[in-house]
């Protein structure tokens, strides 16, 4: 087929071509060789000292506490919430606004943490996984239903799930099985317990109506 | 079947409260005082060799505090992958590590390494590099010919034939099989087909990246991993870090997700280990997800020229499948041997020839995922029945019925000029089930129907895969406290299995759940020898095992009772916590005052003597278990009847948009044939995760490759994307149902069921598609909108139908 000659002849120009231009590329900066992929935060390389940045002690609402905070100015909320108040119950699953992992409510309003500035949020009330139980130990109804449905599998997703899930019933209590899928749209599963987390999702509606 | 006091009962696990409140802490969640963090420098090109590294600038860095090199690792034979290397094979893979005081400065030093990497000659679709003159992904060659690395080249094809799309069955192959007499099989058809089917390579992408943590106290190495299998990664991680296995803590309480890409960690985390000890602080490795692309894994593609007999009822006369695997560069899958044994368990041919060969490629390195190989056996099979099928004029279920695994079916590979047998099947049972409970002839008198620019399309698939290995431990104590502690090897992977195996020994001794205390997740804590969590052994291994030292506790118990209040062991039973004479419940001990008695007896009691047929990784933690109480312990010794197999078969119900070449999936059910359910709940879960899975592999995942620069440039979710909760049936709960049979060969009769489920998912939607599509077959995975929409006005087809990653 005409395609496949047209892509063999464009591979062997490439393996010559590719020899030249990547010694080239080389020797002129080792940084352009490794610039690309490996970098934390994908390819945005963040100095801490950049020019005129000062970092700033902040007090930040977190699970109805107020916490003291130092906070780079290019600190993502996850980072902060993860690795400056030990609340590791969020997770970062591609640190990128693609999963959903990271989920966290900000005045209620569910939020990639990954993809927010720690700065955003001053003055908001963050709510996390570890927010939701009672100082009794009382589950909250997501939790709950969680535990009733023997919901998901490995559960690194679960935590953002789980605080979608919270304003789900918070905001849409009659919320239909079709319905509460639109609405954790955003969060990936790649157990793809998918099933069970609408099962979850319905008896938490089912709860926290009763409540 | 039998009825159980705990199996088959909902449940919930152990775990579960932990995770909801964010208490469960997976490996970068722990901390340790003055822990750095490392940044790996990635390969940029496909494959190359560094000329000179000049880390000087690097190291003066800010912060700067360890550098590990693949100078520092021993060398290893090829094809066997290091953690660091100075031949990189494919994009992304690590060439050298820093560690510094924080991640920016790590990853700013990172920046400052002058490296000069020479360029090789690389190769991303395997076909190519057997075309004559092809290039070779490694230097010593393209291929394996058991354990020798071989350089094959097809100089004697005729090469338009792949360009035209057909894989031609003359080329030089390493590994072969036959039973019975192909060519007289095919002869003897009433219909046979012939086809070349192209399945891609797929990443495992689980939500958790392999990120590791690890420090050094007293001379052992306490290292946080994500892994599958506790017990069974214990020993590769002594070997990353170069020491015994006594010096190694793993600790590994979750693991979020794996799906074969973990079954014994990944060799990447002893990077921190090796970094740590050199820097004498502890050391945090987070991968990203970008680099998770890279060093996650991946099932291997595979091309297969099949050629199928049938007879005019649908009976397979014969079965031809000649394969070439694109195999990554590192190791040798078994993949494309293992579609040849499932396929020919799922078909059951009288006649099979098997013929392939695995080549190396330049891209992301290949392991085992969920059912490896058998996934793509019913993706490339499956639609090819259901054209049988339609061409017969015979019912799909029937045609999947008269071909279907049956008792102890003898199949696959012959070793030593015989075939080996599954331990049991009940696929016939699984579907007339099916047919009930999923009304059948209602849901295929959908197929077909038309709602303005959408077809419904109907489709089944079996798949079958290996469902359990035995000879495993268990190891159990019974302690004063009146507690049951039962020690798991078994990794937490997202299964279940760890604690629904556990719930064999609480059977066993007919006491309460809430007595037990399930001990798991860190080798400090003295566990018994364990299958890998991998290929759905764990459910089959460890309720035997589980099973086993439940009676082995149950018999010490009722022998004390004798002892202290007399008769015979015999005359004294157990349950609810206590051993109790046989007609007067009265009489008896409760688990704590036998617990003690035990002690104050020693020996085989309370493992002060252990038996003599346990792995030595059991007897090390009976000894270190040894007077706390009375010991259950034993070896699974209890009868085989032949390989494990379990079986899911997938019926899909899919809208095919005419317009948009949109797939959507209305409904999908699953029936299965997996022995005894420990727990239904957990089951289910497998059933439906796995065939979602198996819809993503079918309809949106998919790496595509800079065919000049060798590139990936599907690095991410969004660009090898995996089903979301709107890409799977969610307006109504999704239906299964089991055959309900129990494993003859069992004592409990449970098998696993994690990894035929994704393959039903995958052959469903494929032939679904087919079906709504009045019987178009794209022989090509993943099916996207566009070579829908192509096909459907006739055009030329997008991607040249065997180019690999297009």
């Amino acid at each position: 087929m005409g395609d496949v000659e047209q892509i063999q002849e464009q591979q062997e120009a490439a393996d010559g071509f590719s020899r030249r231009t990547f010694i080239k590329g080389v020797i002129a900066t080792g940084a352009s060789v490794s610039a690309s992929s490996y970098v934390f935060r994908d390819g945005t390389v963040v100095r801490a000292q950049a020019p005129g940045a000062v970092e700033r002690l902040v007090t930040l609402t977190v699970n109805s506490q107020q916490r003291r905070v130092d906070v780079l100015p290019q600190e993502t909320l996850a980072m902060t919430l993860r690795y400056k108040l030990g609340l590791t119950g969020t997770k970062i699953g591609c640190d990128r606004s693609e999963c959903g992992a990271c989920t966290v409510l900000v005045d209620g309003v569910p939020h990639y943490s990954c993809s927010m500035l720690t700065h955003q949020v001053r003055g908001r009330a963050v709510q996390t996984v570890e927010g939701l139980e009672a100082a009794d130990g009382t589950l909250h109804p997501v939790q709950q239903a969680v535990v009733d449905e023997q919901g998901f599998q490995c559960a690194f997703c679960m935590p953002g799930f789980v605080m979608n899930m919270v304003s789900l019933v918070a905001e849409h209590p009659e919320a239909t099985r079709a319905e509460a899928a639109q609405h954790l749209a955003g969060n990936l599963c790649r157990c793809a317990d998918y099933n069970k987390i609408l099962n979850v999702a319905e008896r938490a509606l089912e709860l926290s109506r009763r409540s | 079947m039998a009825d159980y006091k705990l199996i088959g009962k909902e449940y919930s696990t152990a775990d579960l409260v932990a995770k909801v409140t964010g208490r469960a802490k997976y490996a970068e969640d722990f901390r340790a005082e003055g822990m750095l963090f490392t940044k790996l420098l990635l390969s940029p090109m496909p494959h190359g060799r560094v000329r000179s590294v000049d880390t000087t600038a690097a190291l003066a860095m800010p912060g700067v505090e360890a550098i590990l090199t693949a100078d520092d690792l021993p060398a290893v034979d090829a094809p066997e992958e290091r953690m660091l290397t100075n031949e990189p094979l494919y994009e992304g893979e690590p060439i050298l590590a820093i560690a510094a005081a924080t991640e920016e400065q790590a990853a700013n030093a990172i920046e400052q390494v002058q490296i000069d990497l020479e360029p090789l000659p690389f190769m991303l679709d395997p076909l190519d590099s057997l075309r004559p003159g092809g290039s070779n992904a490694r230097l010593e060659g393209n291929s394996m010919d058991g354990r020798d690395l071989v350089d094959i080249k097809w100089d004697n094809v005729d090469w338009t034939q792949v360009d035209n799309g057909t894989l031609p069955t003359d080329g030089e192959i390493t590994d072969e099989w036959e039973v019975g007499d192909v060519e007289a099989g095919l002869a003897d058809a009433d219909l046979v087909l012939d086809e070349t089917v192209f399945h891609q390579s797929a990443s495992h992408q689980p939500l958790e990246t392999r990120t590791a943590m690890a420090y050094w106290q007293n001379g052992k190495c306490y290292l946080h991993v994500s892994t599958q299998s506790t017990a069974r990664t214990h020993a590769p991680a002594a070997r990353w870090l170069g020491v015994e296995p006594d010096d190694v803590v793993l600790i590994a309480e979750y693991c979020g997700g794996g799906f074969g890409s973990k079954i014994s960690g990944a060799i990447s985390s002893g990077i921190p280990g090796l970094l740590s000890r050199k820097a004498g602080k502890p050391v945090m490795m987070r991968i990203t997800r970008q680099e998770e692309n890279f060093i996650g894994r991946a099932r291997p593609g595979i091309v297969s020229r099949i050629r199928i007999g049938f007879r005019s009822d649908g009976r397979l006369t014969a079965l031809d499948l000649f394969s070439v695997q694109d195999n990554g560069p590192y190791g040798r899958t078994g993949d494309f041997m293992a579609m040849a044994d499932q396929s020919s368990l799922m078909y059951t041919p009288p006649n099979m020839r098997f013929r392939g060969v695995a080549v190396f490629t330049n891209t992301p390195p290949r392991a085992a995922q969920r059912a490896p190989g058998g996934v793509q056996a019913v993706a490339m099979i499956a639609p090819m029945l259901h054209k049988a099928a339609n061409q017969l004029g015979v019912d799909h279920l029937e045609l999947m019925k008269i071909n279907a695994p049956a008792g102890q079916q003898v199949f696959g590979r012959p070793r030593q000029g015989q075939q080996g047998n599954v331990s049991s099947a009940f696929v016939r049972e699984a579907v007339d089930k099916a047919i009930i409970q999923f009304d059948w002839a209602a849901m295929k008198a959908k197929s077909g129907q038309r709602n303005g620019s959408k077809v419904t399309g109907v489709g089944v698939a079996l798949s079958s895969y290996a469902a359990g290995v035995s000879g495993m431990d268990g190891l159990l104590t019974i302690r004063p406290d009146g507690r049951v502690y039962i020690q798991q090897g078994v990794g937490n992977l997202g299964t279940g299995s760890v604690f629904d195996t556990a719930r064999a020994a609480m059977e066993a001794l007919q006491t309460d759940w809430e007595q037990a205390e399930v001990v798991w997740g860190d080798t400090s804590k003295h566990l018994p020898w364990s299958s890998v969590q991998a290929g759905s052994m764990t459910t089959h291994a460890h309720s035997r095992a589980n099973w086993a030292a439940g009676l082995d506790a149950k018999r010490k118990l009722q022998e004390i009772a004798a002892r202290d209040l007399g008769g015979s062991p015999d005359s004294y039973d157990v349950a609810d916590g206590r051993v109790f004479r046989r007609g007067n419940r009265g009489q008896g001990l409760t688990f704590a005052r036998a617990a003690q008695r035990a002690i104050a007896l020693g020996g085989k009691y309370d493992g002060h003597t252990l038996p003599e047929d346990i792995n030595a990784m059991t007897t090390v933690a009976g000894t270190a278990l040894a007077g706390l109480g009375l010991m259950g312990i034993a070896k699974d010794n209890f009868e085989t009847g032949g390989r494990n197999m379990s079986y899911a078969i997938g019926f899909a119900e899919v809208e095919v948009d005419t317009e948009t070449g949109g797939v959507r999936l209305v409904d999908y059910k699953v029936s299965s044939d997996a022995g005894t359910i420990l727990n239904p709940r957990t089951f289910a879960g497998q059933l439906h995760g796995g065939g979602v899975q198996g819809f993503g592999v079918a309809l949106s995942q998919k790496w595509v490759f800079d065919r000049r620069w060798g590139l990936h440039v599907s690095k991410r979710f969004y660009s090898n994307r995996p089903p979301t909760i709107l890409d799977v049936p969610h307006e109504r709960k999704m239906e299964w149902v089991a055959a309900g049979e129990p494993d003859p060969f069992s004592p409990l009769g449970a098998r696993g069921i994690g990894e035929p489920s994704q393959g039903a998912g995958t052959g469903a939607v494929l032939c679904a598609i087919a079906d709504a599509m009045g019987g178009e077959y794209f022989n090509r995975t993943p099916v996207m909108s566009d070579m829908i929409l192509t096909r459907l006005e006739g055009l030329p087809e997008p991607i040249a139908k065997l180019m690999a990653h297009a």
